[in-house]
């Protein structure tokens, strides 16, 4: 059903947050749920993972990062603008549960679908530690959300620019598990080597660890097979079986080569539609 | 005119788009009959007063009144007639296996060829729409009932129809952001344009069904929940959604897909216009379709659409055990698709960065008869051999999708995960729940989802008026 995009935030330079009209989800979703989005006529279907929900208003939030055409139309709605379709919630939900203690990781945009997450668990009554991370201070994103629902909040810069210096797979590992914290399950998500970095690290501590993968979809009903991954060996569909799995068993050379089936067509789509905003003079 | 003079005609052929034109545009292949050549080809029927047409036909269409009426001259009456049991006949007429179905019960192909029910049935649908918007029949007073019907497939739209002309409250939930199940995302537009597809649609909406798509049963609602918001009875025709992989080395390779998606983006997503449309899609050079169907048929009509040097169907039985329709096999091999029959693939061999480059194929022959009936096909030990291939479509069948099962206790599921339904009135094991077409019997055709469609209609129908 179509939906009404209500508030539109930019977050960093290209990561927005945005909250669209959609009673049934928001009543309904969990953390770690996504829904599909399809702009207009035309358009692709693109899965986002659902940041939160206002079941009360009816409303959910997205946060997504602009990087092909589809992204960067949706970054071009104003409030008041109508995505033709939103569906969800798709995927099954995260395992929430009193564990102990919960390393909740983001990285770049993924601290928004970890935020969600980090709620939850907290709410479980873990002990929650997060590190998010990102490129430089301008990208880290979410931060005082990320504080509010954690135990110990850890931010984690590439250049150093802010925070720990380093990525948030060493952040883990040199200001948490060897400063003697235990850790009883991380949460990781963001880019694909991100998540391959802190599930390396995890590994040789052996402590479980859940990823949440971002395959191509179409339906996200389980009906195309789009999304397959292997994990532990075995082939499952991200949209039903997943989004969330065992980070330790993923096959992430297999998943970083399918997202890139349709790189050359992504980057011409992307031009022709810039080229469009040029003509119509719009700022980007 | 007199039965011999009848008998005198030869079936007239409907002319269609040449094959190597047609292999590479996305039109609709036959144009249909002309007025002329309609009426020629229903003089044919003898007008049997057994007619065995109509037992072979899933939703008993008065096969010989109507082409009496294409006869006579009144193409509308004629549409008019098929549609007191058939709300989509502009679909069936396309799509329906009619030579194991009506036309093989025609007395004329005893002797020569069948009449041409199908093609018939097609222009009267045809004729009709191309008149101006399509009269609605009369619907009967509000029952007050409210019936949902889970999926816009086949089965769910002929629920529907039946159903809304009674005097329900029919509301269809679909998943899908456009309504008609396999009708849209499935079958290609050079076999059904999807504008015929919508203004069949457009025809039950106007009758005053509701479709709320973008709506998954099992995620958004479930059919618990569906009750508690005040409906009556729920029809389930979810369709066998689930594609199925060989589960072979190398099946996850880029380039490599099942059909399901391939037909999707291609039909749905309408990804042969990319970049008019933003999704994309694999334009393989050479492409290999594994199976037999009728899906695998289109899959490899579709590469070939798009414009692949080679496209190979591989199949590990022979012609004469395939599935497919015979019209699609002969479509197929006139516009130039390889057929590598008793081929079996074992392996995809990728490159470096993840791609299909090849494939490594295995050559069958036949043994003995399996469960199906069909001899059952034995590899030959040693006869390997590799096909360059750049994109492979998996198109070897479907299974059940457990998300509205898995969503809704108490439903019963046979071993397959199929939904255990009575088969005269798809009454499934929780009450007010009924079920038809794919996801009770697996895979099967357009038709026979709609005569399961007719059958539930019916058994619902009766189920609302008695619960008073």
């Amino acid at each position: 059903m179509a939906s009404r995009l209500i508030e539109k935030k930019q977050l960093s330079e290209n990561v927005f947050q945005m909250v669209f009209e959609a009673g049934k989800i928001a009543r309904k979703r969990k953390a770690g749920q996504f829904v599909v989005i399809r702009i207009h006529d035309q358009g692709e279907r693109i899965p986002l993972t659902i940041a939160g929900a206002n079941p009360e208003k009816g409303t959910i939030t997205i946060v997504f990062q602009r990087v092909g055409k589809t992204t960067y139309h949706l970054s071009m709605l104003e409030e008041g603008d109508e995505v033709m379709d939103i569906v969800g919630p798709m995927g099954k939900p995260t395992h929430i549960e009193n564990v102990g203690t919960v390393a909740c990781i983001g990285g770049g945009v993924g601290v928004a679908p970890v935020y969600p997450i980090t709620e939850a668990m907290k709410a479980a009554g873990n002990y929650v530690i997060s590190i998010i991370g990102a490129r430089d201070k301008g990208l880290v994103i979410m931060e005082e959300e990320m504080r509010s629902v954690s135990d110990e909040l850890i931010v984690a810069t590439d250049d150093g620019s802010y925070g720990f210096h380093g990525f948030v797979s060493q952040a883990l590992e040199q200001e948490v598990i060897k400063k003697g914290k235990h850790v009883d399950q991380v949460v990781a998500i963001g880019p694909v080597p991100m998540m391959k970095a802190v599930c390396d690290t995890t590994r040789k501590y052996d402590i479980p660890t859940i990823v949440s993968l971002n395959s191509i979809m179409v339906d996200a009903t389980g009906m195309c097979g789009a999304c397959r991954v292997s994990v532990g060996g075995k082939t499952h569909f991200v949209c039903v079986d997943g989004p969330e799995f065992d980070g330790h068993q993923v096959d992430f050379k297999q998943l970083i080569d399918r997202q890139r089936i349709y790189l050359d067509q992504e980057k011409l789509s992307l031009e022709r539609y810039l080229e469009g905003l040029g003509k119509e003079g719009r700022q980007v | 005119m007199n039965a011999k003079e009848r008998m005198k005609i030869q079936r007239q052929p409907m002319p269609e788009q040449d094959p190597k034109v047609r292999a590479r545009n996305f039109d609709e292949v036959p144009y249909g009959y002309t007025a002329e050549l309609a009426k020629k080809e229903a003089l044919r029927c003898l007008s049997c007063p057994k007619p065995f047409c109509v037992d072979g036909c899933p939703v008993e269409i008065d096969i010989p009144a109507f082409i009496n009426l294409v006869a006579d001259g009144d193409f509308v009456g004629a549409a008019k007639k098929i549609k007191e049991k058939n709300a989509l006949p502009a679909i069936c007429g396309r799509v329906c296996p009619q030579e194991v179905q009506c036309e093989q019960r025609c007395v004329r192909g005893k002797k020569g060829e069948p009449v041409a029910i199908g093609r018939l049935e097609r222009f009267a649908a045809d004729y009709e729409r191309s008149q101006g918007e399509v009269e609605i029949p009369e619907t009967a007073k509000p029952t007050g009932k409210k019936v949902a019907i889970v999926g816009s497939g086949p089965a769910g739209l002929t629920v529907a129809g039946d159903l809304v002309k009674l005097g329900h409250d029919v509301t269809i939930f679909e998943a899908l952001h456009k309504p008609g199940g396999v009708l849209v995302y499935g079958i290609p537009e050079f076999r059904l344009p999807k504008d015929i597809v919508a203004s069949e649609i457009d025809y039950l909406k106007r009758m005053g069904v509701k479709i709320e798509t973008s709506f998954v049963i099992g995620k958004t609602s479930t059919i618990d929940e569906l009750f508690e918001e005040g409906f009556d009875a729920v029809f389930l025709g979810v369709g066998a959604g689930l594609p199925v992989f060989m589960g072979i080395p190398g099946e996850n390779l880029n380039g490599v897909y099942s059909a399901n998606e391939y037909l999707t983006r291609a039909n749905l997503m309408k990804a042969y216009l990319f970049p008019e449309y933003d999704t994309p899609i694999v334009k393989g050079k050479n492409v290999a379709v594994i199976g037999g169907g009728n899906v695998a048929m289109d899959s490899a009509r579709t590469a070939l659409r798009l414009g692949a040097d080679n496209v190979y169907l591989v199949y590990r039985r022979s012609e004469k055990e395939m599935p497919a329709r015979v019209e699609e096999i002969h479509h197929a091999k006139e516009e130039g698709i390889n057929f590598h029959l008793l081929t079996n693939p074992k392996r995809y061999i990728g490159n470096d960065k993840g791609w299909v480059v090849g494939m490594e194929c295995l050559r069958m022959e036949l043994g003995e008869p399996d469960d199906s009936g069909r001899r059952r096909p034995v590899p030959i030990e040693g006869s390997e051999f590799v096909l360059d291939v750049d994109t492979v479509v998996v198109a070897i069948g479907t299974r059940a999708n457990p998300l509205v099962q898995s969503t809704t206790p108490g439903l019963e599921l046979n071993k397959r995960g199929y939904i255990e339904a009575d088969e005269e009135t798809g009454k499934t094991s929780r009450e007010g729940v009924f079920a038809g077409g794919d996801i009770v019997t697996g895979s099967a055709t357009v038709i026979l989802a709609m005569g399961a469609g007719r059958k539930a209609a019916r058994a619902i129908h009766e189920y609302l008026m008695s619960k008073n």
